[in-house]
C-alpha cells in the first residue's frame, strides 16, 4: 500500500485530522508519547470510529508493529468499533458554551443636558447620556448606565411635512410653545428640539433678538431639557446660538450645531460662558469628527462633559450603510481608547422622511411591487433608520413621528433591560 | 479566515506571475484571496497540476483551508434560486464586508387552503423592489406543519415546491418531516428543527436525505451539544436557532444569545461557527392587532439583520413591511470597499432627438439609477448628463462643491451635448437650485430648475417643457 492510498482510505472515512498522530516522510508513522499508546488509540477510536481500525490496519501494512505494541487490547477496541459501525449516537455529546468576553479600555464621556433650579437652571429634570464601556446593549460585557433618549422636533414656523406626519401637528404648527407641550405630554418626548429655521435669510430672515423669544417661550412651556437648532446658515447660526446661550443662561441647552465651516469657536465660547452643551456636526467622516472635536476641546477649551457629536444620519436606503459604519467606527475607536471620539452620539433620525419610500404615495417605478399604504411605511422608515443606528451607538435620537417614537422607545427599553415582561408562547403554534 | 497576510497564502502558489488568474502577480492574487475578492480555483496552473500531482493537490487544499470563512456556508435549495447563507468573516462590516445577505423565508402554514397557499407563494415569488440599478427580491417559503397531519403537510410541501424556490420545512415531528422529505429532499430544503427531544430522529433524517438541518435550543450549552453531536455524526450543513423570544426580557436575552454565538464563533469556538437563524415571526404570538404585530416583526427583523442573523422566517408579506427590510438588508450587506459610482458622461434615455430636454444628475449610483429608472418608467425621451461628483449625491455634492458650474461646463464640452440638441436649456435638480446663476454664467445655457425628486419629473415637464419662451438665450 502506498501512502496515497492510505490518505484515500482516511478520506473515505472522513478523517481530516488525527490528533496526536503525525505522519512524516513517505512511510514513517510516528505516534507521540510512546508510553501511553493505548489511551491515544482509544481516544482515536472514539473520535474516528472505523477510521481507527483502518489506521491501525494501514499502519500494519506500512510496517508499523501494531500488534506487538498493543497486543490483544487493540483487537478488542477494533472489534468493538466494528460492531458499532452503523449505529448513531444515543446521547448528546456534552459541550459547554463559553461566551467570548470583550473588555474595552475606553469609556464614553457622560454629558448632562438640562439643569434644575439647584443646578442653576429651571428644568424639572436633567438627562444624562453616555457612560458606555461596551457596544450598545451589550450588558453581558459591561453595564450601560444610561439608555438612549428621544427628542422630538418642533419648528418655529409651519413646515411642509409629509401627510402621515402633518396630521399629528396640524393643530399646533403655528405655535411652537403649544407644539412643544404636545410632544412632551402626548407623545412622550424625553426632550424637545426647537429648530429656529425662520432665521434663514432665504426664508423669513427673522432677526436674532426676535428668534430667541421663541426659545424663552419654550423654556416656559415645557420643563424638560431642550435642544436649540439654527437654520443651517453658516454666518448667522453662530451669532444666533450665541444669543440663545445667553438667554437660556445655565440651562445646559444642546446648541445645534458647530461645524468645521462655521465659527465653532464662537459657539463653544458661548456654551462655556453660559453653561450650555455643544453639538459637533460633521458629514459622514470619522476624521472630520475627530478634527472638529479636537478644535472644540483643545482650541476652544470646551469641557469634555459638554460635547455631543452628530456624525450625520443618512436614512434607510439613502446611505444608511455609511451612517451606520461611520458611527460604529467612531464608537469602537472611542471604546478602544481614542479620547477625541469618546462622546455621546446624536442622530437626526427625522432625515428618514427625506426618503421617497417614506412619503410618496406609490412607486414611480414600473416593475416595483406596490409599496403599500404610506401611513404605515413612513413611520416604519423612521423606526428602522433609528433602530439601525441605535445598534451603532446613538445616545440621542431627534425624531418626528409619534408612532416611530413610541416603537423605538419600546425597543430601547427592552434591549436596555428595563422591561421585565416576556412571552413564552412558541411561534410554531401561531395561527 | 485563518490567513492573516497574503504571504501565508503566497507560499502555496506557483509564484510564476503567469497572470492567468486575472491578476498581475501571484502576490496580488494572494491579496485578493485574502479579502475574498478571488477564489483559489482561479489559479489555473495549480488546479491543473492538482489533477495529476498529490503535492499540488495538497497545496490547493491548504489554500482553500487558509481562506475558508470563519462561519460555515450552508446552501438551501438547488438550481438558480439556491441561496447561500453564513460564510461570514467579521463582526463589523467596515472590517471587511458581510458576504451572504440574510435570507428571507415566508411562513406558509399547512392549515391554509390551496388558494391561500398559492396567493402567499405568488407574493414571495413576484416581490420586486427597484434599488440602485437592480430589483431586490426575497428568497423562499417556510412551510409549517400546523395540522399535525403528515399527509396534509406532504401535500402542501409538494405544492409549494412547485414554485421552484428554496424551502424551509417546519415541524418538530419526525414523522411529518419524513413524509415531506420523501417528496422534496432532492430540492435540498432546510429542515427545522432538531431539539433536545427529537434530535435522534432528525439526525437520522438529515443523514438519510442529505439535507441541511436547524438545531434549536434557548440553552447555548444544549445548542452547542446538538451541533457537535450532529457534526461528529457526519452532518456538515448545520444552522443554529437560539430561539427568538419576541419581547421584553426575552428579546434582550435573544439579543445576547445571537451576539454571543456569533462573536464567540468568530473569535474562538469553531463548534458554533454555523449560520444563525432568527424568527421575527415570533412577534405574532404577542397580543395586539395585525398592524402592531407586523410592526414588531419588522423591528425584530431589523435588529438581527444588523446583528448577525443569516436566515429569517417572517409572516407578514405586506409590501410596507417587506420593502424597508429588503432595503435595510441591502444596505448592511453592501460591500463598503466598492465605491457606489457609475461612469460619468452622457446617457440617452428612450429615443431623444434634437428637441429633447437635457437634464443633469450626479454619478452617485443610487441617485443615478433612481433618476434613470424614474425617467424610463415615465417614458420620457431625454438626454441625461451624469456629472462626476466622486459618487456623492446631489445635495451633499452641492454643499461640498463637487457639483459646481465649472464641472458642468467641462462635462458639456466633453460630451458635445451642444451638437446633439438645437435648444440651449439645461434642467438641473431642484436640490441644486442655487447653482442656477453660476451655471448660466459658465455655460451660456439657460438653466431650468427641476423638481427636488426625480419621481416628479413627468408632471414638471408637462408644465415646463417645451419652455414657454422658445427663444434661444
Amino acid at each position: 500500500m502506498k501512502i496515497d492510498d492510505f490518505f484515500k482510505l482516511l478520506k473515505k472515512y472522513n478523517v481530516e485530522e488525527l490528533e496526536g498522530v503525525r505522519i512524516e516522510g513517505d512511510i514513517e508513522i510516528e505516534i507521540e508519547s510512546g508510553a501511553n499508546l493505548l489511551p491515544i488509540i482509544q481516544a482515536l477510536a472514539q473520535e474516528l470510529g472505523m477510521a481507527a481500525y483502518h489506521l491501525a490496519r494501514a499502519s500494519k501494512i506500512l510496517g508499523f508493529p501494531v500488534e506487538q505494541l498493543f497486543g490483544g487490547e487493540l483487537k478488542e477496541v477494533m472489534e468493538k468499533k466494528l460492531e458499532k459501525k452503523e449505529e448513531l449516537p444515543q446521547e448528546l455529546v456534552k459541550a459547554e458554551f463559553k461566551p467570548y468576553k470583550a473588555k474595552f479600555p475606553g469609556k464614553i464621556n457622560e454629558v448632562t443636558l438640562g439643569a434644575t433650579p439647584k443646578e442653576g437652571g429651571t428644568r424639572k429634570y436633567t438627562i444624562t447620556v453616555g457612560g458606555e464601556k461596551s457596544l450598545p446593549f451589550y450588558f453581558f460585557d459591561a453595564e450601560q448606565p444610561h439608555l438612549p433618549v428621544i427628542t422630538i422636533d418642533v419648528f418655529d414656523k409651519p413646515v411642509p411635512f409629509p401627510k402621515a406626519v402633518r396630521e399629528h401637528y396640524e393643530d399646533v404648527m403655528d405655535n411652537p410653545a403649544e407644539w412643544a407641550k404636545k410632544v412632551v405630554k402626548d407623545f412622550g418626548a424625553d426632550m424637545i428640539t426647537i429648530h429656529l429655521i425662520s432665521t434663514d435669510p432665504l426664508l423669513d430672515d427673522t432677526p436674532i433678538h426676535e428668534a430667541v423669544k421663541t426659545v424663552e417661550d419654550i423654556l416656559q412651556a415645557v420643563k424638560c431639557p431642550i435642544v436649540v437648532g439654527g437654520s443651517g446658515n453658516k454666518e448667522k447660526d453662530p451669532l444666533l446660538l450665541e444669543k440663545v446661550a445667553e438667554v437660556a443662561e445655565g440651562e445646559r441647552v444642546l446648541l445645534a450645531s458647530a461645524t468645521l465651516d462655521t465659527d465653532w469657536e464662537r459657539i463653544a465660547n458661548a456654551a462655556k460662558r453660559h453653561n450650555q452643551v455643544v453639538l459637533a456636526w460633521t458629514q459622514l467622516d470619522i476624521n472630520s469628527q475627530k478634527t472638529l472635536n479636537r478644535y472644540l476641546l483643545k482650541k476652544a477649551g470646551l469641557s469634555p462633559d459638554s460635547l455631543v457629536m452628530d456624525p450625520t444620519t443618512a436614512p434607510l436606503g439613502y446611505g444608511l450603510d455609511y451612517a451606520f459604519s461611520n458611527m460604529e467606527r467612531i464608537r469602537l475607536a472611542a471604546l478602544k481608547g481614542d479620547a477625541d471620539l469618546a462622546f455621546p452620539i446624536s442622530s437626526g433620525t427625522t432625515n428618514a422622511w427625506g426618503a421617497r419610500e417614506a412619503w410618496m404615495k406609490e412607486s414611480p417605478i414600473s416593475g416595483d411591487t406596490s409599496w403599500g399604504p404610506r401611513e404605515l411605511r413612513g413611520p416604519l422608515w423612521e423606526i428602522l433608520t433609528g433602530l439601525t443606528l441605535a445598534l451603532a451607538g446613538v445616545d440621542i435620537f431627534m425624531m418626528l413621528h409619534p408612532a416611530s417614537v413610541a416603537v423605538l422607545k419600546d425597543v430601547i427599553s427592552m434591549l436596555g433591560g428595563k422591561s421585565k415582561e416576556s412571552v413564552d408562547k412558541d411561534w410554531l403554534v401561531v395561527a | 479566515m485563518k490567513a492573516k497576510s497574503p504571504l501565508e497564502i503566497y507560499k502555496f502558489l506557483p509564484q510564476t506571475n503567469c497572470g492567468e488568474c486575472g491578476f498581475d502577480t501571484c502576490m496580488s492574487f494572494a491579496a485578493h484571496l485574502l479579502d475574498r475578492s478571488a477564489k483559489p480555483t482561479q489559479c489555473k496552473p495549480l488546479v491543473e497540476q492538482a489533477k495529476k500531482d498529490e503535492k499540488a493537490k495538497k497545496k490547493l487544499q491548504q489554500i482553500e483551508e487558509l481562506v475558508a470563512p470563519e462561519i460555515a456556508e450552508v446552501v438551501i435549495g438547488t438550481g438558480d434560486y439556491a441561496v447561500k447563507i453564513g460564510g461570514e468573516d467579521v463582526l463589523h462590516r467596515h472590517e471587511l464586508t458581510f458576504f451572504n445577505p440574510t435570507a428571507f423565508f415566508y411562513d406558509i402554514p399547512d392549515s391554509l387552503d390551496d388558494k391561500e397557499i398559492d396567493e402567499r407563494c405568488s407574493k414571495v415569488v413576484e416581490y420586486k423592489k427597484f434599488y440602485v440599478g437592480k430589483f431586490l427580491t426575497i428568497e423562499g417559503m417556510a412551510v409549517r406543519c400546523v395540522s399535525g397531519d403528515a399527509k396534509r403537510f406532504r401535500e402542501v410541501v409538494k405544492r409549494v415546491a412547485g414554485y421552484g424556490r428554496p424551502m424551509i420545512l417546519v415541524s418538530l415531528d419526525a414523522n411529518c418531516m419524513k413524509s415531506a422529505l420523501e417528496v422534496v429532499a432532492d430540492k435540498r430544503p432546510l429542515i427545522y428543527a432538531a431539539t433536545e427531544d427529537n434530535w435522534r430522529e432528525f439526525l437520522k433524517l438529515a443523514l438519510e436525505f442529505k439535507v441541511p438541518v436547524v438545531v434549536r435550543s434557548k440553552d447555548l450549552n444544549t445548542l452547542k451539544s446538538l451541533a457537535v453531536t450532529f457534526r461528529k455524526a457526519g452532518i456538515k450543513d448545520i444552522v443554529l436557532d437560539p430561539v427568538t423570544e419576541p419581547m421584553g426580557e426575552g428579546l434582550r436575552r435573544t439579543f445576547e444569545r445571537v451576539i454571543q454565538l456569533r462573536r464567540t464563533a468568530i473569535h474562538e469556538d469553531k463548534d458554533v461557527a454555523y449560520p444563525i437563524m432568527v424568527t421575527p415571526i415570533s412577534a405574532w404570538v404577542i397580543e395586539g392587532d395585525d398592524v402592531a404585530k407586523a410592526y414588531w416583526e419588522s423591528v425584530i427583523g431589523a435588529i438581527f439583520i444588523v446583528k448577525y442573523a443569516d436566515v429569517m422566517i417572517f409572516k407578514s408579506l405586506e409590501p410596507w413591511t417587506v420593502m424597508p427590510l429588503v432595503i435595510l438588508r441591502q444596505n448592511i450587506y453592501t460591500d463598503p470597499r466598492v465605491p457606489v459610482q457609475v461612469e460619468p458622461g452622457l446617457r440617452k434615455i428612450g429615443n431623444p432627438d434634437e428637441n429633447s430636454p437635457v437634464m443633469i444628475t450626479t454619478n452617485f449610483a443610487l441617485t443615478y439609477y433612481t433618476v434613470e429608472s424614474d425617467l424610463t418608467s415615465a417614458k420620457i425621451d431625454c438626454w441625461l448628463l451624469v456629472l462626476d461628483t466622486g459618487g456623492i449625491c446631489v445635495e451633499a455634492a452641492v454643499a461640498g462643491g463637487q457639483f459646481n458650474a465649472n464641472g458642468v461646463k467641462e462635462l458639456m464640452k466633453q460630451t458635445k451635448i451642444e451638437e446633439k440638441v438645437k435648444h440651449r436649456y439645461l434642467i438641473i435638480p431642484g436640490l441644486a437650485a442655487r447653482l442656477k446663476g453660476a451655471i448660466e454664467d459658465e455655460t451660456g445655457w439657460k438653466v431650468l430648475v427641476g423638481p427636488i425628486d426625480s419621481g416628479r419629473i413627468k408632471g414638471w415637464l408637462e408644465q415646463n417643457w417645451p419652455p414657454k419662451n422658445g427663444d434661444k438665450p
